[in-house]
């Protein structure tokens, strides 16, 4: 049996006394398509945080492939396969477009921190930049600085530098927050299409997006999970309905 | 149009025209100067500027590419300066066969040697704790100067003889025009390398961890090594404009590791524009121009530069080179000719009543300075007496003045700068 893509373990995490993370327990197999979703303060973004080493964990374990990640700086956390996007934009926004791609490919194409090459020189690392360019739909976009990009843009722009490095477990936290309908539909689609046999992982708040990329679903409310399972089974939990997704389904009516 | 030729277009991979042009304009440039400007103290401050360039774009390599904000940058220059005028004397004391043209090398390794070793718990932040630790290295080592005399030479500083070195090509470097050709030389070939540094992955990522090191590091980069390896190269080079300095003054004092000299290579960086590879070799330039021309007209020069600092700072962060180049899309659009017009008659006014100011400021110390008695000055080729009024209204007056129609001109400078910029523009 192959080791899960991701795995945690009792995680824990607190911030002075309070414990924000309450011991999180979850299993994500290869390939898989797994929401995280819950009420608002209940860890989602914290649960991140750890998983990819911005925050150090208070107790637990996570283990990336089968290893270990105690101890890992985020940058190699990255270098492991595990790649991240973040809730509020997080882009080099005085760069150009191209250059936000191209410096996202450098590490994963092997340049490290060589100052004996020439970036521009490298045409497979041109044709990949544009490759995922084409792929985020920004070619148009291409040299502009990325800080003036609208928010959509830039929301797939970062979907772009998190998926560009190659990593086999992608995390997104909340893609589409803040958006309208129709660029919702897009990035959803973008979505779909760039984590194809990957492994995905997303917090997310709009149900529709949810239920509609979402393999599995686990509800976090409080610092625990309180349901995972299929779509149609966490829709059917009498707990969850209770805790949050009841009053959220109804919002949206 | 462009977007299709620059996709179909194959992009090569030698050396272009366009993208060697600056760079053979500019040596043929140094080639020329010399013949220009024949007398030794010219050269003398062109060998200065040279030597400025290159620390100036050492220090960008801190400020505008990696965002690191130092205000300890002389050392770096400094003791590669030492290091060298150390080995002038070696040559000169142990007949070693050292070509003198190849010393600002050794210079660039030990500026780099204390790079590695500062880097290495410096580098770790960026930001304010890198700027303290930046300012507590240099006092550190400025301190030291007086301390380790042996290296620094205490007060006195440490002199040697650059003329004892093996010939090069029956040159040995007793003229100051011999000088500038080897550090023509040197800036050229650092510009060129630094330009080049920041091309590559390091450079670049330097650029990503300037704009958001978290980021970076969540792309597989350390944004401290980035860093680190930034610094370490800002050293080399730094240490490269030591040996310069060297060889063309024969003597290191304290002064070259002093917060003095670190602060005033962040003003010129910031002057020239750190936003721009040619920034701070406008800076370097313009500065040194400043420090040696203006400061032979007025004992208030630094005043100047103070306030051209402070303006440059508050209107223009681009700096010089963010001043040019943002005229580029105007002139890529063809609406350069429509900006003439408002340009003469907003900037002329305006430079007639900082003019204006600056003759009243120049009347105001002299007048509180001079010895009791005197109060026949020379301000702007007019021989003017202080205790009369005439001078003190005229100069208060034609300001005013300068500045009321400045004023009144503005408007129509800023409408046609839009005109200018926008895509429709001239036909509107």
């Amino acid at each position: 049996m192959t080791a899960a893509a991701l795995e945690l373990d009792g995680l824990r995490k607190s911030f002075g006394k309070t414990e924000i993370i309450r011991g999180v327990n979850l299993s994500i197999a290869p390939g898989e398509r797994h929401a995280i979703i819950g009420p608002n303060g209940a860890g989602k973004s914290t649960l991140f945080n750890l998983i990819t080493g911005r925050f150090p964990n208070s107790g637990g374990k996570v283990s990336l492939h089968g290893n270990d990640l105690a101890g890992k700086a985020p940058f190699e956390i990255n270098r492991m396969g595990l790649s991240r996007s973040f809730q509020i934009t997080n882009i080099f926004p005085k760069m150009s477009v191209f250059e936000n791609v191209r410096c996202s490919l450098l590490w994963s194409k092997g340049y490290k921190y060589s100052f004996w090459t020439m970036v521009s020189k490298s045409q497979d690392l041109t044709d990949a930049a544009d490759a995922i360019l084409e792929q985020i739909n920004l070619t148009a976009r291409r040299d502009l600085p990325a800080g003036v990009l609208s928010y959509a843009e830039q929301r797939a722009l970062e979907i772009g530098i998190t998926m560009a490095g190659g990593a086999d477990v992608i995390m997104l936290d909340e893609p589409t927050a803040g958006m309208s309908h129709s660029e919702t539909d897009y990035i959803v689609d973008l979505i779909r299409k760039v984590t194809e046999n990957k492994t995905l992982i997303m917090v997310e708040h709009d149900m529709g997006v949810v239920f509609g990329l979402a393999d599995y679903i686990s509800v976090l409310v409080y610092g625990e999970i309180i349901a995972t399972g299929r779509p149609e089974e966490v829709r059917a939990n009498p707990k969850v309905q209770e805790a949050y997704l009841g009053a959220a389904l109804e919002e949206e009516h | 149009m462009s977007d299709t030729t620059q996709k179909t277009a194959v992009r090569p991979t030698g050396v272009t025209m366009s993208m060697a042009l600056p760079w053979l304009i500019a040596g043929a440039f140094l080639l020329v100067m010399p013949y220009v400007f024949t007398s030794n103290s010219a050269i003398t401050i062109m060998n200065q500027m040279a030597i400025t360039i290159i620390f100036a774009l050492s220090y960008n390599m801190l400020l505008g590419q990696a965002g690191m904000l130092s205000f300890g940058h002389a050392v770096y220059m400094g003791v590669g300066g030492f290091m060298c005028v150390h080995i002038m004397n070696y040559v000169e004391d142990y007949s070693i066969p050292l070509p003198l043209p190849l010393l600002p090398l050794f210079g660039g390794l030990f500026g780099l040697g204390l790079a590695t070793i500062v880097g290495s718990f410096s580098t770790r932040r960026a930001g304010t704790v890198f700027a303290m630790i930046s300012l507590g290295v240099g006092e550190l080592i400025a301190a030291c100067s007086i301390i380790i005399v042996a290296f620094f030479g205490g007060e006195e500083g440490v002199s040697g003889d650059r003329t004892m070195g093996l010939p090069f090509f029956g040159n040995e470097f007793l003229q100051q025009i011999d000088v500038y050709y080897l550090i023509s030389f040197w800036v050229m070939l650092s510009a060129l390398l630094m330009f080049l540094f920041s091309r590559t992955p390091v450079g670049r990522m330097a650029n990503a961890v300037r704009d958001n090191p978290e980021r970076a590091e969540f792309l597989g980069y350390s944004a401290r090594w980035v860093r680190y390896y930034s610094f370490c190269a800002a050293g080399f080079f730094a240490g490269i404009a030591g040996g310069l300095f060297a060889i063309s003054y024969e003597i290191l004092t304290a002064e070259n590791l002093g917060l003095l000299l670190s602060g005033e290579i962040l003003l010129i960086t910031f002057l020239g524009g750190v936003g721009f590879f040619f920034g701070p070799i406008i800076g370097a330039i313009v500065f040194t121009l400043l420090q040696t021309v203006l400061s032979l007209q007025t004992e208030l020069w630094q005043l100047y530069v103070g306030a051209l600092f402070v303006a440059t700072v508050m209107f223009f962060p681009g700096g010089l080179a963010g001043v040019l180049m943002m005229h580029v899309p105007a002139i890529r659009l063809g609406n350069a000719k429509l900006l003439v017009v408002p340009y003469i008659k907003t900037l002329i006014p305006a430079t007639i009543g900082i003019l204006a100011i600056s003759g009243f400021i120049e009347i105001l110390f002299y007048s509180r300075h001079a010895p009791v008695g005197e109060t026949e000055m020379t301000v702007f080729w007019t021989d003017i007496d202080t205790a009369s009024i005439v001078p003190w209204i005229v100069t208060v007056g034609l300001a005013l003045v300068c500045f009321w129609i400045t004023k009144r001109n503005a408007p129509e400078l800023v409408e046609t700068w839009h005109r200018a910029n926008a895509i429709d523009g001239g036909k509107a």
